[in-house]
């Protein structure tokens, strides 16, 4: 056997003085003799311990193989066994705390870029621009409705559109996508090019997709199972109300919470301001504050719009910085400047409305705690003021509760997420079931996905058993 | 949802009625609430309160104020030309109930549009309604008529004398107090600076009074924090907790230093609109 390199082969990516000023995307992609030379690295494990890391199990082995002998539509077809959303998952997939985590090459040296080649073959099928052959549904099909287009409503309506049922997703925003849409930045995840070409594969297959639709409020979950029709209803609708942190001066003019800066630059196209008419005021210093894949999307998107000078300011330390690590690193790279183990305190007003710095307090990093994890404590007296104009806050994000608030008889757990069966994500209504962040609070694009299958799978059961088959 | 302009009206310079034909939203809209528009690919997502809405012919009424880009280009549109995205109904309704007593009805300048559906669905419920409508002058008061129909009792302030009483919709406020109507509820809805100069007139009669607020918003669904504003020393986001609160306890400055948050950048972008009626509350 030859010896295999230790180190992935390098993602091609645009020059990060240049790209800090461009909306284009970062991560150009592998080429095919990259791709075959990557996949060849790949010992096609009998017990592949990568797949025990994957949330939603794809055959590792199994597509990289057919990549080596240059079979990409195998490939894809083998990924799409598990996963509907490719392109999506090996751009924005957390590889390193999953699939990768666990490849054996990760031993001595790194792992296989799955992620990457999980890229490659879905960039190179929509590249293809496949006809969608559109299903034919039966005269007395069953209906389901979906609500929110993120990824677990797009997978949960895809799958059922396969198995038969009509299905209409409404979505409370004027694009689907949910997060991937309005959350993360064009130049981690192109809009045209991957989400919405996915959503429109969608629709041609069948699925109705009804924009500008807020379910609890033009109609409840009741009226769309006694009026409207449904037989099933999923409820997809993400984790989307904005954490503050209560602390004096938020309500200053230059605060955001991330969401409504993402959502001005990524679904209101801010950026191209004024073409697009809605404004977006980003200031010469930006403190960003928290430290996951949401505080580096609105950093790096600061940076982009013309900020000087870009803070992340973060509580803990490095090894504790929830995002993506490629993230962290290319944030880094394009000048993003890491205040570590500081807390703000207050946002200090420049005495007409706006903010003039933050203030914070330094950390240090205490005994672990039962987790194991090192809490932070506040160092005495450190208060040190930040001078900057803007500050955006991206500490997290908790359920909507629209939904849950207008639906009798779906229970909630305390912190306002629907309870809902790991297996079957039922929800304690019959006939509603739910899935992705807003059942399981903030997480990640392939949970869910997963969770959108999963409901998909119980729902066809509880459908099947409905209509007596 | 697309939504088609079914019927245009000029009402006074700048002010326009459109009835919209979006019969989901107005089969269940309640006084109170309001719609978000975008009227096409590059424009804003703009809140307009429902002016009033017609469930049989499936209608929303909306009467706005063209103060910017945004209204600017919702006022192109004519009869028959469609509004690219039109959602809601949003926030939370009004609280009209019968056995009120008397309410007051406060509108000033474009926000008597607003208080119409209230105070209709306050006398409808039994209640005794006296409106007061106030109006810089007597050229851009509107829907006299309308609410002179659903009122006990109507008074009328121009801030010139024009017509009515001269003064401020407060100066109306005082005579119907001086006179001893004991009043149960008031609703005021207009400019910032009229909301809060009802507001510390009521507050040491201690009379309940509602107001409707209008900070910037983008989705209008709790999603991203625009919209909040300080109600009894916490963040509300009025988009889903409101857009009406208890005046008493609304940080009014507050709200009306975040309404400026883009006003340079809109003046940029538009800076050949006359700025006249900008913001609606000087
Ligand atoms: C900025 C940002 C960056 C991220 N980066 C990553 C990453 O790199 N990798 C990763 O794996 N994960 C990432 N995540 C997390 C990931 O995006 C989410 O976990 C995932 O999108 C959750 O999917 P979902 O379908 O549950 O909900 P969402 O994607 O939140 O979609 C929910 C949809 O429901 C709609 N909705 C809500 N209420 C209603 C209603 N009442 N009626 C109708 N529609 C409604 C919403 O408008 C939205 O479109 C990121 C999140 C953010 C915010
Ligand atoms: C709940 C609610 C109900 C409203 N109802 C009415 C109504 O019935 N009739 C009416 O004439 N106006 C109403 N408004 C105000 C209306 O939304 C603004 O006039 C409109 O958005 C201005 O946009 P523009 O581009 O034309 O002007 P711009 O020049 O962009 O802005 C002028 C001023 O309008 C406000 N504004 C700007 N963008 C927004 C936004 N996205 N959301 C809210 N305010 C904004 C700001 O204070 C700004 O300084 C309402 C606002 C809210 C929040
Ligand atoms: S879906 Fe995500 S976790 Fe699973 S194999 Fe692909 S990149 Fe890895
Ligand atoms: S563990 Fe690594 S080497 Fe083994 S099959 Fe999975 S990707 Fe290939
Ligand atoms: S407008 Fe976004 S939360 Fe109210």
């Amino acid at each position: 056997m030859m010896a295999l390199s230790l180190t992935k082969h390098p993602m091609p990516e645009q020059d990060p003085k240049v790209r800090a000023h461009n909306f284009n995307e970062v991560a150009l992609g592998y080429d095919e003799e990259t791709a075959v030379a990557e996949a060849e690295r790949c010992l096609n494990c009998k017990v592949p311990q990568c797949r025990t890391g994957c949330p939603v199990g794809v055959n590792i082995p199994g597509f990289i193989a057919k990549i080596k002998a240059r079979d990409y539509d195998g490939a894809i077809a083998t990924i799409k066994e598990s996963n509907s959303l490719p392109a999506v998952c090996g751009r924005v997939c957390p590889q390193e705390n999953q699939c990768e985590k666990h490849c054996i090459l990760g031993k001595k040296g790194e792992p296989v870029g799955i992620g990457r080649l999980e890229r490659f073959a879905a960039d190179r099928e929509m590249a293809q621009n496949k006809e969608i052959v559109p299903m034919e549904f039966a005269k007395d099909a069953q209906k389901v409705a979906i609500i929110g287009a993120g990824p677990a409503g797009l997978t949960c309506a895809g799958d059922l559109a396969r198995k038969g049922y009509r299905v209409t997703i409404f979505e409370a925003l004027h694009t689907a996508g949910g997060v991937l849409s309005y959350g993360i930045p064009e130049f981690r995840l192109p809009k045209d090019d991957i989400v919405k070409k996915e959503i429109a594969n969608l629709e041609k297959l069948g699925v109705k997709i009804e924009v500008d639709v807020v379910v609890g409020q033009l109609y409840t979950i009741d009226e769309l199972m006694e009026e409207e029709g449904f037989d099933a209803v999923f409820v997809g609708t993400g984790a989307g109300l904005p954490h503050f942190m209560n602390i004096p001066g938020e309500n200053l003019n230059g605060v955001y919470s991330a969401n409504e800066f993402l959502t001005r630059c990524n679904l209101m196209k801010a950026y191209r301001f004024p073409e697009y008419a809605t404004p977006l005021r980003v200031g010469n210093a930006v403190a960003v504050v928290g430290g996951g894949n949401v505080a580096m999307d609105a950093a790096r998107t600061a940076l982009r719009l013309g900020a000087e000078h870009v803070y992340i300011v973060y509580r803990r330390g490095e090894d504790e910085l929830p995002a993506r690590r490629e993230e962290a690193h290319h944030a880094k790279e394009e000048g993003v400047d890491f205040q570590l183990l500081n807390n703000p305190v207050e946002i200090m007003s420049d005495g007409k409305g706006w903010v003039r710095a933050l203030k914070c307090i330094r950390m240090e990093l205490g005994e672990p705690d039962e987790s194991g994890r090192r809490s932070p404590k506040a160092v005495k007296g450190s208060e040190f003021e930040l001078p900057v104009d803007t500050v955006v806050i991206a500490i997290g994000q908790g359920p909507n509760p629209i939904v849950a608030s207008t639906t009798p008889g779906m229970e909630t757990n305390k912190r306002g997420n629907i309870v809902a069966d790991e297996e079957t994500c039922a929800t304690t209504k019959p006939g509603v079931f739910a899935g992705g962040d807003i059942v399981t609070g903030a997480a990640t694009v392939i949970l869910a996905m997963g969770a959108g299958k999963k409901a998909a799978a119980a729902i066809d059961a509880y459908l099947k058993e409905k209509r007596g088959a | 949802m697309k939504a088609k302009v079914l019927k245009k009206e000029l009402l006074s310079p700048k002010l326009y009625r459109f009835d919209v034909e979006a019969s989901r939203i107005a089969k269940k809209t309640q006084p109170g609430q309001f719609v978000i528009l975008r009227v096409n690919e590059e424009g804003e997502r703009i809140p307009l309160t429902v002016a009033d809405f017609d469930r049989e012919k499936g209608t929303i009424t909306l009467i706005f104020q063209e103060v910017g880009a945004s209204t600017e280009l919702l006022a192109q549109l004519e009869p028959g030309e469609e509004i690219l995205d039109f959602v809601g109904p949003l926030g939370q309704k009004s609280e009209i109930e019968p056995g009120i007593g008397t309410v007051v009805c406060i509108g000033g300048g474009v926000g008597i549009a607003p208080v119409y559906p209230i105070a209709r669905g306050m006398k409808q419920a039994g209640n005794k309604v006296i409106s007061i409508l106030g109006a810089r002058n007597k050229d851009i008061l509107i829907m006299e008529e309308e609410m002179r129909a659903i009122s006990d009792e109507i008074f009328i302030t121009t801030d010139d004398g024009s017509y009515g009483v001269k003064g401020f919709v407060t100066t109306a406020l005082q005579q119907i107090v001086d006179r001893g109507e004991k009043i149960d509820r008031i609703y005021a809805i207009g400019p910032v600076v009229m909301m809060k100069s009802v507001v510390e007139a009521t507050r040491p009669l201690g009379i309940k009074t509602i107001v409707s607020l209008n900070p910037v918003m983008v989705d209008g669904t709790g999603m991203c924090g625009c919209c909040r504003v300080e109600v009894g020393g916490e963040t509300r986001f009025a988009c889903v907790d409101g857009p009406e609160f208890d005046g008493h306890l609304v940080d009014f400055d507050g709200l009306r230093a975040r309404q400026a948050m883009y006003r340079e950048m809109e003046a940029r972008e538009k800076d050949h609109v006359c700025r006249i009626g900008l913001g609606r509350d000087e």
